[in-house]
């Protein structure tokens, strides 16, 4: 349970102001000048030492993500701020983008003199029209006050913060596409290596960071990093927003302490599964990309990314999706096969072609159109495309099928002798 | 995290281990070591896509397989590429591909050259294990050269990057996503480009075939013939595929120093004007003026009993642009014999000093032109007139660090480039540092000039000509190790004619003009057209004329005897490129009806006319002429060519450089019979005009 003091997201249901003065009193731009000429070397060892890790899905330690850039040179280093939240079941960063645009900002600006580049890009999802005005509008506050600009904060550092919009792909979350996409390409996954820190936008050094990774950076260097780390689990530390949606009695959006019961999260929080508990059929913690839980392995999930590994799922970007009884988990699921399909790019074999045959056959599924090898079948193809393609979209489309198989397999089968397809 | 950046990284492939240099990717590592990965989005001349996922390898600690085509090779690297990992994942890849791939290889024109076909003969499974409906894309219109059956399409994007970075014309795109997507171009309609043949290489499968090619042979049914085209200057590097003594189409051969990988769409698709208008048969024309078949001996017997009394004087010979350098040496001998001086190869009345080599030919050779930093344009338009060099200057380019002047028609090159003027006086400008780009060819290290054969066909071409020399030499083009200086001749038989002198001997003899002039005015009894079509042939006034070729062209039109000879695919023919590079063309099929090869009429004819020549086998006629000129039988060198002064000034004129080649598919006698290059002149030229039209 988190303290209401260790909160860094306190406007985070827009019940204060938004904008410059509402942010300072909340503590944003406070001292940054001093934070900034401390050096970018000191922002990444606090970092480090709040174990702060990637809050966009992949959590991947941000401080050290940041130290992979190289040393300067006369190539210029970009800051990118990933603000195309599009995974279904996640609206954390569209919260901070616009009840405390400022807090990004500031961070981007922190994060900015870590990775010694004097340009950050905001790209963010081109549905977000309010926040990206909002977003616009606290950028035009931060120039006039000098907070950014070629003097930013008065620290001498400067740094130009630029917002893009992009035009409501899914795939140009990926890093690769969104760099694609921002240099005015087609947005399609690169291929890895080269990293995007050796070379990221415009063939240049790049760092790229989720809004809520940076969104937190301004808080755990004024408190300390050692602070951010004594909150949650080991490796595992810190706040995170989770977005409970679904069958729950009050959907919501709510700052958390990392490892905390999915249970305990759900209950406290969003009011209880609609219900009651037994009435619950599954959950997927982590936004449409990670396995489906069922409610038994709901039960002991801690809600971080080890806890959530040990019972076969992950944190992805932490939007959690409660289903009950009354859900048809083929159909929800069939759902989401159909959003990938949709979805890929199309670059790269597996995933153009794979996730097509998956979400047909998860149709056929829905109805038991199928026989039941043909589930064995559909595993496998799950199995083909994880792994062998560009970009973590071929994995994010196989592993819900796969969650589903290996949870609800009897309901499936179930499903097909119903119809008059098994034997 | 692998070491990257690391000198001649050693890494270990399959249990071997090989050193390769910095930057190279496993998969080039694997093709050192002669293992095998299969690919599709890969080509070694392209980008690297990394997107068909075939070419999946192991790579020890690396979490997943890993595509060997994108991934650069690392000290230390352990690379397994025959596990059963790999061979499943390759396995599952190929299972997608095949997906939505239609079932239709035994009417594809890709059958038997097909990637897909062959891959998965070793990855496929041996059944299907989908039952969903496959998927169909409409069919698109490429224009007259390539057949689309985009529902083959595999997304491998080849077409996509060839288009962007060696055509330098940006007319592909993907549009949509995901299994949606589909290969198309921007704006709807025909391609543009006159590379747009190489799709049909490049294309792994059979999406984009050859339209003129369609359903006419397999692959197994042909015979492969290594030869060279003579399309242009160029000489590019060609295979001649043939069938039952017909040439079926001609595909690109590798050659670094001038096509690379590729041809232009003349080069490839006029071959089947070989097939059409073909002269098959000596005709002479009788008293009514109508052309009748003759035997050779008759026709051979007209013009010994014409030439045997005429006076030298009024006697001329002109020279095409696809003839072999055997009939220019074998016909200057002959003219030799008959004491006649008036000859000349340059059919467009050019008449610019020849006597130093190095004013004739690009000194630069065209894998030289990757070194170079500046390049002026002089009355020429490359696109058209070398469509390979073109290419080059375009990868060039695309490289960065290369600016590109041009004094003449501002035309769509592909690159950009900063126009300097219309007319020959910009040469002067520049020459005096009026001109902002004289900086630039200063600055440059190895700058170029290149000169149009078309620009030097004008009245003042004397003067351009002196006045390249000139800017060449005070802008440090010529040095020890670098010869900027460039004539870029747009006909093949054009340098191997000059080689050889075949030009106006004596002094009062007569060049082109002065022949054409001469035989209008009545003071030419008789003119011989060795192959000659792109003169003026509506005023040769009553002259006799002997036409000797293998199309019934512009000059049979007003010829009195035909003598029918064999094509470039007919023959083992000696031809000179445009850098001065001595190459042969070979005999792919035999020559048409009666026709001989070229030299070996005017042996006939010189035994006719009784002053023989001194050979019978073309054995004996090469080692005759590689006597006279012994680099003729040096192949495939290309000699630095001596800087001596030549050329003499004169007035530039103020009047705009024209174009050399206004029609890039019609610009001789195969290509004006050929109904492939009929239907680019109506379905794509106009669309070219237009796009130059909104350009300039």
């Amino acid at each position: 349970m988190l303290n209401d003091k260790d909160r860094i997201f306190t406007n985070l249901y827009g019940k204060s102001s938004w904008t410059l003065d509402g942010a300072k009193q909340r503590g944003v731009w406070d001292g940054t000048a001093a934070l900034i000429q401390k050096g970018g070397a000191w922002i990444i060892e606090e970092v480090k030492t709040a174990g702060l890790r990637g809050r966009g899905g992949a959590g991947f330690a941000t401080g050290l993500k940041w130290s992979f850039m190289p040393k300067p040179s006369e190539r210029p280093h970009y800051l990118i701020v990933n603000a195309d939240e599009s995974e279904p079941g996640t609206c954390k960063d569209r919260d901070i983008l616009r009840f405390d645009p400022h807090r990004l900002i500031e961070g981007a600006l922190l994060s900015a003199v870590a990775v010694n580049a004097h340009t950050a890009f905001i790209y963010m999802r081109g549905e977000f029209v309010n926040e990206a005005r909002h977003v616009q509008t606290a950028l035009d506050e931060a120039y006039a006050a000098g907070l950014i600009g070629k003097n930013a904060c008065g620290s001498g550092w400067a740094c130009d913060v630029v917002l893009h919009r992009g035009a409501g792909a899914y795939v140009c979350g990926e890093e690769s596409a969104l760099m694609e996409s921002l240099e005015g390409k087609k947005g399609q996954p690169r291929n890895k290596p080269p990293f995007p820190a050796q070379a990221g936008l415009y063939g240049c050094p790049t760092t790229i960071n989720n809004v809520e990774t940076l969104a937190a950076v301004g808080a755990i260097l004024r408190r300390g990093g050692a602070w951010y780390a004594g909150i949650g689990r080991p490796k595992n530390s810190g706040t995170k927003l989770f977005c409970i949606s679904g069958h729950v009695n009050a959907p919501c959006h709510v700052e958390e302490e990392m490892g905390i019961p999915l249970r305990e999260l759900i209950e406290r929080h969003a009011g209880g599964v609609r219900g009651g508990w037994d009435n619950l059929l599954a959950v997927i913690p982590g936004g449409s990309s990670v396995p489906v839980l069922t409610k038994e392995l709901s039960e002991k999930a801690l809600m971080d990314y080890d806890g959530l590994r040990e019972v076969g799922s992950a944190l992805g970007s932490a939007g959690v999706i409660v289903m009950d009884k009354s859900t048809d988990i083929i159909a929800a699921i069939a759902r989401l096969s159909h959003f990938y399909c949709h979805e890929s790019c199309g670059q790269c074999t597996p995933c153009r072609e794979g996730t097509g045959w998956m979400a047909r056959m998860m149709e056929r599924m829905v109805r038991g159109e199928a026989k039941v090898e043909d589930i064995d079948l559909l595993w496998d193809v799950s199995k083909e495309i994880e792994g062998k393609t560009i970009c973590a979209l071929g994995d994010a489309a196989a592993w819900p099928v796969q969650g589903l198989i290996r949870a609800f397999r009897p309901v499936m089968e179930e499903r097909i002798r119903a119809a008059g397809g098994g034997r | 995290m692998l070491l990257m950046g690391c000198p001649m990284p050693k890494l270990t492939i399959n249990g071997r281990e090989v050193e390769v240099a910095e930057g190279v990717s496993v998969l080039q590592a694997c093709e050192q070591l002669g293992i095998e990965i299969p690919r599709f989005c890969y080509h070694e001349r392209l980008s690297v896509a990394g997107s068909c996922r075939m070419c999946l390898v192991d790579v020890e600690k690396a979490p997943r397989p890993v595509a060997s085509c994108s991934m650069p090779c690392s000290e230390g690297m352990v690379v397994q590429t025959d596990t059963p990992a790999v061979k499943a994942a390759r396995q599952a890849v190929m299972e997608m591909l095949l997906l939505n791939h239609p079932l239709e290889c035994p009417v594809c024109d890709q059958g038997g050259a097909c990637d897909l076909q062959d891959i998965a003969f070793a990855y496929g499974r041996d059944r299907c294990r989908t039952t969903e409906v496959r998927r169909r894309v409409r069919d698109k219109d490429w224009g007259p050269l390539i057949a689309t059956a985009m529902t083959r399409c595999i997304h491998c994007t080849r077409c996509i990057r060839f288009m962007d970075e060696i055509a330098g014309a940006h007319e592909l795109g993907g549009f949509h996503r995901g299994e949606k997507m589909e290969i198309a171009p921007l704006c709807e309609g025909p391609l543009l480009s006159e590379l747009s043949g190489n799709l049909v290489d490049v294309c792994p499968v059979g999406a984009l075939t050859s339209k003129p090619y369609a359903y006419r042979a397999r692959p197994w049914e042909l015979t492969q013939t290594d030869s060279i085209d003579v399309m242009d200057a160029m000489g590019s590097a060609i295979r001649i595929d043939s069938r039952g003594g017909e040439v079926m189409r001609i595909v690109p051969r590798l050659h670094e120093g001038i096509n690379e990988s590729w041809i232009g769409d003349k080069t490839r698709f006029a071959c089947d004007g070989l097939r059409v208008q073909r002269l098959d048969t000596p005709y002479v024309r009788d008293s009514e003026g109508r052309l009748q078949p003759a035997r050779w001996d008759e026709a051979l017997g007209v013009i010994a009993a014409r030439l045997k009394n005429a006076q030298p004087s009024r006697v001329a010979a002109l020279a095409g642009d696809l003839v072999d350098c055997e009939a220019l040496f074998a016909m200057g001998q002959l003219l030799d014999k008959m004491d006649v001086g008036n000859r000349d190869c340059r059919q467009d009345g050019a008449m610019y000093d020849t006597s130093v080599r190095a004013g004739y030919v690009m000194n630069t050779p065209i894998a030289a032109i990757e070194k170079a930093d500046a390049v002026l344009l002089v009355g020429v338009n490359p696109r058209t007139e070398a469509t390979m060099a073109n290419a080059r200057l375009y990868k060039r380019w695309r490289r960065g660090g290369m600016v590109v002047g041009v004094i003449g028609q501002a035309a769509d090159l592909g690159y950009a480039y900063e126009h300097v003027g219309y007319s020959p006086v910009a040469l002067r400008d520049v020459m005096d540092g009026k001109h902002a780009f004289a900086s630039v060819l200063k600055a440059a290290k190895n700058p170029m000039i290149i000169v149009g054969a078309g620009a030097l066909a004008r009245g003042d071409g004397e003067a351009i000509h002196a006045a390249a020399r000139e800017l060449a030499e005070s802008f440090g083009m010529i040095r020890e190790d670098w010869n900027g200086f460039n004539v870029l001749q747009h006909a093949a038989a054009r340098v191997g004619g000059l080689d050889l002198g075949f030009v106006p001997q004596g002094q009062y003899a007569m060049g082109t003009r002065s022949i054409l002039a001469a035989a209008q005015g009545g003071r030419l009894d008789a003119l011989y057209l060795l192959g000659a079509d792109e003169i003026d042939r509506t005023h040769l006034g009553k002259t006799f004329v002997i036409y000797q070729g293998h199309h019934g062209d512009h000059g049979a039109e007003r010829a009195d005897v035909l003598l029918p000879s064999a094509a470039y695919t007919e023959k083992d023919g000696t031809y000179v490129n445009g850098e001065g590079r001595v190459q042969r063309a070979r005999r792919a099929v035999p020559p048409v009806g009666e026709a001989m090869e070229d030299w070996a009429i005017i042996a006939a004819l010189s035994r006719a006319l009784a002053r023989p020549l001194p050979y019978e086998t073309l054995v004996d006629m090469r080692g005759a002429m590689v006597a006279k000129h012994p680099h003729l039988g040096r192949m495939e060198a290309v000699p630095v060519n001596a800087w001596q002064p030549f050329g003499k000034g004169g007035t530039l004129s103020l009047q705009a450089f024209g174009e050399a080649v206004p029609n890039y598919y019609m610009t001789n006698a195969v290509c004006r019979a050929s109904q492939t290059m009929a239907a680019c002149t109506a379905a794509i030229l106009p669309l070219q005009q237009a796009k130059e039209a909104a350009y300039g």
